[in-house]
């Protein structure tokens, strides 16, 4: 039952480089902006609040189709590139990327935003006031203070993306190592009857799912008990 | 040396700090006002945690914000201590001690380890983690943490609000000492009248996001509407030295011409310059010289000036023969009584002191 195939590892590839990479970039993208939503004061936080946790409302359909229209041939991204000789970005593992760094946005931004903001200013104001710099703050007093924040936004996001279908699919479609990945894999086998070969993956993507939250409640319980 | 500072910051609707002023840098300067008068809004806009459109900050000759120009904070070199909960949580009591000392450039270190851990009794603490400290070891290790950075100048900003009486008494002595011993130039922001009579030379009072005047402790405690005797009634705070422990277990307080006796409640040594407060409804005046009498504190003295009487009692001003003032609140008909005049040389009978140490 749990004997996998070329067809398998090759999405069990697309999609841990998928998450990799989307956890990366999401990381980076989110740390100034959840910053930014727990530091400032404008009301543009709250409309900027709202748009970043639409993806957890909206249909992914919705967002893929935007996506699809937005990254497309015609779309305004996507034309502009092919204008400028590149590839358009549906049907293209950058194309879902992309869609994943949007779609998972919430699960790393909440995160940080409330580690940012359990922070409060009086570490960063202290470690300015005996000489250190920005980076410095952030490498010796912001890290460490909001490392449970940044191991549960990480977690969180991997997991997510781990579990996208359908912005996938109507962004991505289904090509084997470009954007066939694992969920889309067991849709594949289950409309064609394989429900030995759906099983087996589904059954590995249920236990990694489980393990993966486990892992980030006990962190975040860990860090509460830690922060009293 | 002087701090210069002119800015307007409005915060909210309904307050606006309002100053421009030149802070004479010696010693303590207490920033003192009832809270929300803008104390500490103005101790950050001298950190340069608060950035004021157009304002102007200068420390001696440094510009630290005017215009355009900006020194942000941690090239300032200034002391910071706030009321609570300013300890790097992640670190030891050391690690927090040496974070500043580590950043500060070598060839500016004047203060190192070992002589202000001494000076502030916590030695015994530097492996320990910030949970295991009570309230009043974290004041001590954080103005030991601010101290280390070497500061050309040390902020407090209420640093002893969130401790208990006891706590207090016991850190007390550690920022006089600080502050006698460091050289570092303090602004503490403070509400209470007993924190300020202990520790400041100078005073900057506030209300209404507004420095109103700045004087000196002596002459702010020689105006009868003064806003330290808002507490206990009018004080005065009387300077001297104070000698070795005598028979009876009394020790001397100040010059023979002006001597006064202290119990001895404190196992302090012998010191050339310490404080004592004298509440004035302690202080009671007689035209002959009490001699068959159980007070022992009884100095001659000759009277500066009577206030008008309010709610039928009248604080009379006078000055010891060291050139002190001693304050006594006594019924305006003793006065009319006594026939009390400014320049009537008589005697204040003194029923206690403390000791502000």
């Amino acid at each position: 039952m749990f004997t996998l195939g070329p067809a398998e590892w090759q999405a069990i590839e697309v999609t841990f480089r998928l998450c990799l990479y989307t956890t990366i970039i999401l990381l980076v993208l989110a740390m100034p902006l959840a910053w930014w939503l727990a530091k400032g004061r404008s009301y543009a936080r709250v409309v900027v609040q709202a748009v970043v946790a639409l993806p957890l409302v909206l249909p992914p359909t919705v967002l893929g189709f935007y996506l699809l229209m937005a990254l497309g041939p015609r779309g305004v991204v996507g034309k502009t590139l092919e204008d400028l000789g590149f590839h358009h970005l549906a049907f293209s593992f950058e194309g879902i990327l992309i869609a994943s760094v949007i779609y998972s946005m919430p699960f790393a931004v909440q995160p940080l935003t409330e580690a940012f903001s359990n922070l409060g200013r009086r570490p960063v104001e202290v470690a300015s006031s005996l000489g250190a710099g920005a980076l410095d703050r952030f490498r010796t007093v912001i890290l460490p203070l909001t490392r449970g924040g940044f191991v549960v936004a990480a977690t969180l996001t991997f997991a997510h993306t781990l579990g996208e279908f359908g912005v996938i699919l109507m962004l991505g479609g289904s090509i084997p190592g470009e954007t066939k990945v694992l969920s889309v894999l067991i849709y594949d086998h289950a409309e064609g009857m394989n429900y030995a070969a759906a099983h087996s993956l589904s059954l590995m993507l249920l236990i990694f799912a489980f393990i993966t939250l486990f892992v980030v409640y006990s962190i975040t319980r860990r860090f509460r008990v830690a922060s009293v | 040396m002087n701090l210069q500072v002119q800015a307007r910051l409005r915060y909210g609707e309904d307050f606006e700090l309002n100053v421009d002023h030149e802070l004479p840098l010696e010693g303590v300067t207490g920033l003192f006002g009832r809270s929300g008068c803008g104390k500490t809004s103005l101790l950050r806009l001298i950190a340069g945690l608060e950035r004021a459109k157009g304002a102007t900050v200068r420390f001696g000759d440094q510009c630290w914000q005017q215009g355009r120009a900006f020194v942000p904070l941690h090239k300032r070199r200034i002391g910071l201590v706030f009321q609570e909960h300013s300890l790097l949580p992640h670190l030891s009591v050391q690690d927090n001690l040496l974070y500043g000392y580590k950043r500060t450039p070598a060839a500016l270190r004047r203060l190192h380890p070992p002589e202000v851990t001494a000076m502030l009794g916590i030695d015994d603490l530097l492996n320990r983690r910030i949970d295991q400290l009570s309230g009043g070891q974290r004041q001590r290790v954080s103005l030991g943490r601010a101290l280390l950075i070497s500061p050309q100048l040390l902020l407090l900003d209420e640093p002893m609000a969130a401790l208990d009486t006891q706590t207090k008494r016991e850190i007390m002595p550690f920022l006089g000492r600080m502050a006698a011993e460091s050289g570092v130039p303090i602004i503490m922001v403070s509400h209470s009248p007993d924190e300020i009579q202990r520790l400041a030379d100078r005073i900057a009072f506030m209300q209404n996001g507004r420095i109103q005047c700045i004087e000196t402790l002596h002459q702010s405690l020689a105006r009868p509407d003064s806003p330290l005797f808002e507490d206990a009634g009018a004080v005065s705070v009387l300077e001297g030295a104070l000698g070795d422990t005598e028979e009876d277990g009394v020790r001397p307080f100040g010059p023979p011409e002006a001597r006064l006796w202290v119990p001895n409640v404190t196992q302090a040594p012998a010191k050339p310059n310490l404080r004592l407060r004298i509440l004035a409804r302690d202080v009671s005046l007689s035209l002959v010289n009490p001699q068959q009498i159980s007070i022992q504190n009884q100095l001659l003295v000759t009277i500066e000036r009577i206030d008008a009487p309010r709610d039928n009692r009248c604080v009379v001003a006078c000055r010891t023969e060291d050139g002190q003032l001693v304050l006594a609140e006594i019924t305006a008909r003793a006065v009319r009584q006594l026939g009390l005049e400014t320049g009537t040389r008589l005697y204040a009978l003194i029923k206690s002191v403390a000791l502000l140490e």
